[in-house]
């Protein structure tokens, strides 16, 4: 049982970026744990010191900017998530040839006369 | 030494222009993909043997009589720091080149390697915030966007395949089975890391036919043989439509099609995924006569014998003692 009271860590730095992103102002981290404790109703409630480390390491991998400023520090998103998913969905997509080392994608896009013969072998 | 450096030479040159270039455009290959990928392998690596082996048996002329005797006097020449009196320019420029060779294809390899695994790293960072796992799939990922997508990211322990929200909505249960079922295969056939090779090579000698030809190549010969391994366990039918939907979806409206850098159109072997499409859709459609046997056989030996024969060239006297 006591492994399931550790939180996921990848799952942990998911939830922490889903509260920054809806967040309509830069939060503090004690904020932010409180917003979690909201989002899971029965309990599961991240120490504040896991919190602190999981908003450094997203820092760290600049998904998240720090207010040093502030007293407490304020914690705001890079970028928006619609941002991320468009970076995400241009390393798919795109046509740079060294992406093909790192992905293997199911089928790219066709020629206008290619679909036509697509589209009657669709249509039989 | 002379005719042995001439040998290869000409090998290197047959493998470097115009055996590519006829590989890249025979039809045999969709056929039986699997042979034509280890024969393009071979092509790379007999490539790479016979121009480093060329340079250095021509170098070495000079140091002896063959390669090993050469190699021994012109590493206790090289440790004393003279030349042979009958050393010339030539052959010295050669062993540089020999050298430089060697070391730029295997610095291109880790490079890219390495490239390859920051960005999938990067990937898997992205994919852990934006993208939700599929309970009734386990090692799936869904991300919530319009486009159409599948793909498979390699990875320890295990892979990762992404699907979209949009792909889930454009294809029936059956073709999204026969889509997993293609991407499963990349997987566990190890195709990244063939990719990963080529896509080493080409950076090591863009304007060589013998690299870019062959990434060009084995790019669509991977996406075959992950069809021909997801055909045994999906229908021919729901993976070409699943293909067909798939690349459907994406078609540019006209005029915004994607540019090709010029000089780049190529006969026979496709320059993008896109083009691809059509390629399987056809030999899935056409349940092509698998490739006879004897083909089987011989473009295998061919294989074989494009590594033994420069090995045999640059060791043979090495053999014989």
């Amino acid at each position: 049982m006591a492994s399931r009271t550790v939180v996921n860590l990848g799952e942990l730095e998911r939830a922490i970026m889903d509260v920054v992103w809806d967040a309509p102002a830069p939060i503090a981290a004690t904020d932010l744990r409180d917003a979690l404790k909201a989002s899971a109703p029965h309990g599961k409630e991240p120490a504040i010191t896991t919190v602190m480390t999981v908003l450094s390491r997203l820092e760290g991998k600049g998904f998240v900017m720090r207010d040093r400023d502030s007293r407490p520090h304020l914690y705001r998103a890079a970028m928006s998530r619609e941002d991320h998913v468009a970076e995400l969905m241009h390393e798919v997509l795109g046509s740079a040839s060294d992406r093909d080392a790192v992905l293997a994608r199911f089928v790219g896009q066709v020629t206008p006369h290619d679909a036509e013969r697509l589209r009657k072998l669709l249509d039989a | 030494m002379l005719a042995v450096a001439a040998s290869l030479a000409l090998l290197a040159f047959a493998l470097a222009w115009p055996v590519p270039v006829a590989l890249a455009r025979a039809g045999w290959p969709r056929r039986m993909p699997g042979a034509a990928l280890v024969l393009w392998q071979a092509i790379a690596l007999a490539g790479a043997l016979s121009m480093i082996g060329a340079l250095l048996v021509f170098g070495l002329i000079p140091f002896g009589d063959d390669l090993p005797h050469a190699a021994g006097s012109f590493a206790s020449d090289v440790l004393a720091g003279r030349l042979p009196a009958n050393a010339n320019f030539f052959q010295m420029f050669a062993l540089a080149g020999a050298v430089l060779l060697g070391v730029h294809l295997l610095l291109n390899l880790v490079r890219t390697t390495w490239r390859a695994e920051r960005q999938r790293r990067h990937h898997v960072q992205l994919l852990r915030l934006l993208s939700d796992p599929m309970p009734e799939r386990p090692g799936t990922r869904v991300i919530d966007h319009a486009t159409p997508v599948a793909y498979c990211l390699p990875g320890a322990p295990r892979a990762t395949m992404v699907l979209s929200a949009g792909l889930l909505e454009l294809l029936s249960e059956d073709e999204l089975a026969a889509v997993v079922a293609h991407e499963r295969a990349h997987v566990t056939q190890h195709h990244h890391v063939l990719l990963v090779a080529f896509s080493a090579w080409r950076s090591a000698l863009p304007w060589f036919p013998i690299a870019t030809r062959a990434h060009e190549a084995v790019g669509l010969l991977i996406e075959l043989l992950a069809d021909d391994q997801a055909r045994r366990t999906v229908s021919e039918r729901n993976l070409s439509r699943a293909v067909a939907r798939v690349a459907l979806a994406g078609v540019p409206v006209a005029g915004a099609m994607p540019e090709r850098p010029p000089g780049l159109d190529i006969v026979g072997a496709p320059s993008s995924a896109g083009d691809w499409a059509d390629a399987r859709v056809a030999r899935l459609t056409d349940l092509a006569a698998p490739g006879a046997p004897a083909l089987r056989l011989s473009v295998l030996t061919g294989a074989l014998a494009l590594v033994v024969v420069p090995t045999l060239l640059l060791l043979g006297p090495v053999l014989h003692s």
